[in-house]
């Protein structure tokens, strides 16, 4: 016997720039908001390719690259109201500078400084994470205080393939929809758990329908199309406002870079799987698409490219000449009252720095 | 005003602060129409409703992983779990987010949080039902480990611990939760946490300890007193942050001291007050610091866990070897 359910997959813009369906969501014909989507994106990339390049020389430590990643990312955060609440993994700066949060953040966080964590844009939304997966309860946490305050807010969460099969983002799920929490899953399907691929992780054949167990909507989306993307998180947001639950998005894309700097994935895949991925990239498709539609050109595209160039290295060179925070940084937020026996210590701490 | 039992103040002090602060709610599984399985949320969602006092699912990891969601957007959730043993799923939650959050963002995220544990063996539980697991947490910075040890300590801190702004592991002995009544006052009044409570005077030999132990201690000491020995008892109360001052001061005085705790002995937080007897009260010594604890080994199944655990006659015998040593 068999159970018999059905996933749909929702794909509006295909790897050659073409609509593919009948019915397209009416963003595909906003192509002013579709520009400022692209733009973002190629943003994205820049930021995320320069991170790399100052990993390399020794100015960052290790670093998530997001390469490949970048219409899930945006199309999260273009999707979300600043008073949600995102909670990511670690390598969704796309959905975050959507939020508020500058560049610099990221890089002196993966530079080694806590203050990246207090990051610009909404100040309730959650630090990078970690320890995988635990984020989706927190979102789910925060989705539980929305609805006993009836705000009409939302708690979203991104988690990885990989990170799909935690306890944590299975509890997640199943509480969300115990309570009808306004609570948005995307599960960010990139092929690869660092060096662990899709299928190893689960014999489920998408990700999408472990939202099913827990009686939340579930929907497969190609990630790599930033107008499927944001269609489905704009809907799974409204319905979650509405009071009508939660749901579970898994948007399919593909790392095409390593795991972060600290991993070399030529050991674990082929290239011809890259290659292939290299040709349903999300950048492409959607300039293609504008292209076509006379909204973008070479030009703009060059333009935009330099103008992106110099406010990420503004950002870097921000980053750059930040200053070490003094050793007593470390004791000083741990509470919101220092204990007098951390006070010792704090001491301890100055007095040895100031030794001669 | 009647006299109470730990259990009753614990339900005495949730409803004070639910009932004086809208964001206070309480969460864990049968917390709600069944009052909790040792009845410490009796009545609660009666008065409060099933938005206040929520049962979960029943899962511990979505227990911490929620209570963490809660108290970082502007919620004072007071989670229950309801045995000891059954906390591990909840170290993720409790140590890299919990203890974090106000570190790990500068002071831009923050979890006023209290995680109650029913703690501790002699009720003849089943098994992962007894565990004296405190110093597991005492190992975690940002994290305040309290234990009460009567039902007016139990009212006070609780009240305390509900209203830091920072998490509290909140431990309760569940062996003395009906061990006996005392008056309680339902004032609102909270107990200073990070202060020990000196419970008895002595001049001899000072007993350091906390939880279901200190009553066994003040038996003790005056078992001692019968004997001509002068012996002091403090209830640590909060063990992280811990009050090393009040422990320096009435060691300098009696030079003795015998630091009793249920928990295994290797790495228990004894072992902590120990060091920091050796490393600031050492010239003070009349003897050797001296230890009764559980022993390294589980706690057994409860045919024999009496004698696992300190006892009146173990802590005298400590205490007489301090005094025997000078």
């Amino acid at each position: 016997m068999t159970t018999r359910f059905d996933i749909e997959y929702l794909r509006v813009l295909g790897p050659d720039g073409r609509l593919v369906g009948k019915n397209p969501p009416a963003l595909a014909k906003d192509t002013d908001r579709l520009v400022e989507l692209y733009r973002q994106m190629l943003r994205v990339r820049t930021f995320d390719t320069k991170s790399v390049a100052l990993q390399r020389t020794g100015k960052l430590g290790t670093y998530a690259s997001c390469l490949g990643h970048e219409a899930a990312h945006v199309g999260i955060g273009a999707a979300m109201r600043p008073e949600d609440v995102f909670a990511p993994s670690y390598r969704e700066y796309g959905a975050q500078f959507m939020r508020g949060v500058k560049p610099r953040e990221v890089l002196m966080y993966w530079g080694g400084d806590e203050r990246g964590n207090d990051f610009s844009g909404p100040k309730h939304d959650y630090p990078w994470c970690v320890p995988i997966g635990t984020q989706c309860l927190h979102a789910a946490g925060a989705a539980l205080a929305f609805k006993l305050r009836g705000e009409k807010r939302v708690g979203v969460a991104c988690v990885g393939d990989g990170g799909s099969s935690k306890t944590d983002t299975y509890a997640a799920i199943n509480s969300a929809g115990a309570y009808g929490a306004p609570f948005v899953l995307c599960i960010i399907n990139n092929q690869w758990a660092i060096s662990v691929p899709r299928r190893a992780q689960t014999g489920a054949p998408t990700l999408a329908q472990k939202g099913l167990a827990g009686g939340l909507h579930c929907l497969q989306v190609d990630g790599n199309d930033i107008i499927a993307v944001v269609a489905a998180m704009e809907e799974a947001c409204e319905r979650a406002r509405r009071g009508d639950g939660g749901t579970v998005l898994e948007l399919v894309t593909y790392r095409l870079s390593d795991h972060t700097t600290a991993d070399d994935a030529r050991r674990y895949r082929p290239d011809d799987e890259v290659k292939a991925a290299w040709e349903e990239e999300p950048l492409k498709r959607i300039k293609a698409y504008l292209v076509a539609k006379k909204a973008w050109n070479e030009k703009k595209e060059q333009a935009w490219k330099a103008e992106c160039g110099a406010t990420v290295d503004e950002e870097v060179n921000a980053y750059l000449a930040t200053k070490v925070q003094p050793i007593e940084s470390i004791f000083d937020h741990l509470y919101a009252d220092m204990p007098e026996d951390l006070a010792r210590q704090r001491q301890q701490a100055l007095d040895w720095e100031a030794r001669r | 005003m009647a006299a109470i039992t730990l259990i009753e103040a614990i339900t005495q002090a949730l409803a004070w602060e639910m009932k004086h602060d809208d964001s206070v709610l309480v969460l864990g599984e049968d917390v709600g129409v069944n009052g909790g399985v040792f009845r410490a949320t009796a009545g609660l969602q009666q008065s409060f409703g099933d938005s206040r006092v929520l049962d979960t699912p029943l899962d511990e990891t979505t227990i911490a992983g929620l209570t963490v969601g809660l108290a970082s957007q502007g919620m004072k959730p007071v989670a229950e779990v309801q045995f000891d043993g059954f906390v591990y799923p909840m170290l993720d939650h409790i140590v890299c987010h919990a203890a974090r959050f106000r570190s790990r963002t500068r002071g831009r995220l923050t979890c006023p949080m209290v995680l109650r544990v029913p703690w501790g063996g002699g009720i003849r539980a089943p098994e992962h039902h007894s565990e004296a697991n405190e110093a597991m947490f005492t190992n975690v910075p940002g994290l305040r480990v309290v234990l009460p040890s009567s039902p007016a300590r139990a009212y006070g801190l609780l009240l305390a611990a509900i209203r830091d702004p920072d998490p509290v592991i909140y431990m309760e002995p569940k062996r003395i939760y009906r061990q006996y009544k005392e008056e309680v006052p339902d004032d609102g009044e909270a107990l200073p946490l990070d202060v020990c409570f000196t419970l008895r005077d002595g001049t001899d030999v000072t007993l350091v300890t906390w939880g279901s132990q200190v009553k066994e201690c003040l038996e003790a000491a005056d078992a001692l007193a019968g004997e001509g020995i002068s012996a002091e008892v403090i209830d640590v109360a909060t063990l992280k942050p811990l009050d090393f001052d009040t422990i320096a001061e009435s060691v300098g005085r009696t030079g003795r001291v015998v630091i009793v705790h249920e928990a295994p002995k290797t790495a228990g937080f004894g072992a902590e007050i120990a060091a920091r007897v050796a490393e600031e009260c050492v010239y003070d010594l009349l003897a050797p610091v001296e230890r009764v604890t559980g022993y390294d080994t589980p706690i057994p199944l409860f045919r024999l866990e009496m004698k696992y655990l300190p006892s009146v006659e173990k802590i005298v015998a400590a205490a007489k070897r301090t005094l025997a040593a000078s």
